[in-house]
């Protein structure tokens, strides 16, 4: 339980001024992905935020993996089906780096970019509800992605709401 | 594949993620003894990673694809020790549920890789 969040103690305050604090808060202990984020920086990677980490990694890793596959080898069969999964891929990368990252800036990012992950989800889900001819192989998001445990459409929910509640806290 | 192994892989890696979702329901970070599980389950999937990569230097091929056969294998000999590296540095109950969760995706995987290699033929 050593949460070290916003504890300003670790910035050096007798150093000199204080009018460049942001260049000289040492990060040598931050490199690891799971160690907290710089002095100050909004943590988004801790607590809940872990298991979106971990989740986001797994669905950045394969739609990005599947949607290059399937772009070499057989682009022609369903173009449109695997440039939307390489959109997908996109936007989930975007969201994991934000996460990983922290920071007021990375949650504003986070939040636009679930936001258009769950119009997406939406949106392809009921294309291709709609209209099943225009997609002969199925998207992350096809069906509301029920090929992925409903996760695409629960994932956008759940983070949206940790990423506003982060800033209270 | 061999079927019995896929079997145990998904088995094990699901038994994993009972344990460590009691350990988060519990509020309980993960132990040495889960990330000794951890380990069992990931020499399963390596094992797995073994057999299917030397099925396919055998000739064999995978009913569905090449490329979504290698990619769901590698994933699933990395997404254990990459929820286990995570919850190091989560000494929380939410470390705990990344593991279960991580457990989850390999049995998901596990399932998968049977789908594509096609119903376990030769197992």
């Amino acid at each position: 339980m050593a949460d070290p969040t916003g504890s300003p103690g670790t910035t050096p305050r007798a150093a000199g001024g204080g009018g460049a604090e942001s260049g000289t808060v040492p990060r040598g202990t931050t490199t690891r992905p799971g160690a907290a984020p710089p002095a100050g920086r909004l943590p988004l990677s801790s607590g809940p935020g872990r298991l979106l980490v971990l989740l986001y990694g797994v669905f950045t890793v394969g739609a990005a993996s599947r949607s290059i596959a399937q772009m070499i080898m057989k682009f022609g069969e369903a173009p449109l089906a695997y440039v939307l999964s390489a959109v997908a891929a996109c936007v989930y990368a975007v969201i994991l780096l934000s996460l990983v990252r922290g920071g007021e800036g990375a949650r504003r990012v986070g939040l636009v970019c679930c936001g258009v992950e769950l119009a997406g989800v939406l949106g392809v889900g009921t294309w291709t509800l709609v209209e099943p001819s225009a997609f002969p192989d199925a998207t992350v998001w096809s069906d509301y992605g029920m090929g992925y445990l409903f996760l695409p459409l629960v994932l956008p929910v759940v983070a949206l709401f940790w990423l506003r509640r982060a800033r209270s806290s | 594949m061999i079927t019995a192994l896929t079997v145990a892989v998904s088995a094990a890696a699901l038994a994993l993620a009972a344990w460590c979702g009691l350990a988060a329901a519990r509020s309980v970070p993960t132990k040495d003894w889960h990330f000794a599980g951890m380990a069992v389950v990931t020499l399963l999937a390596l094992a797995q990673l073994a057999v299917g990569a030397v099925r396919l230097a055998g000739g064999e091929r995978p009913d569905g694809g090449m490329g979504i056969f290698l990619a769901y294998l590698l994933g699933a000999a990395v997404t254990v020790p990459a929820a286990g590296f995570l919850s190091l540095a989560e000494r929380t109950r939410w470390g705990s549920a990344t593991v279960a969760a991580g457990a989850v995706v390999l049995a998901v995987l596990e399932v998968r890789l049977y789908d594509i290699w096609g119903g376990g033929t030769g197992g």
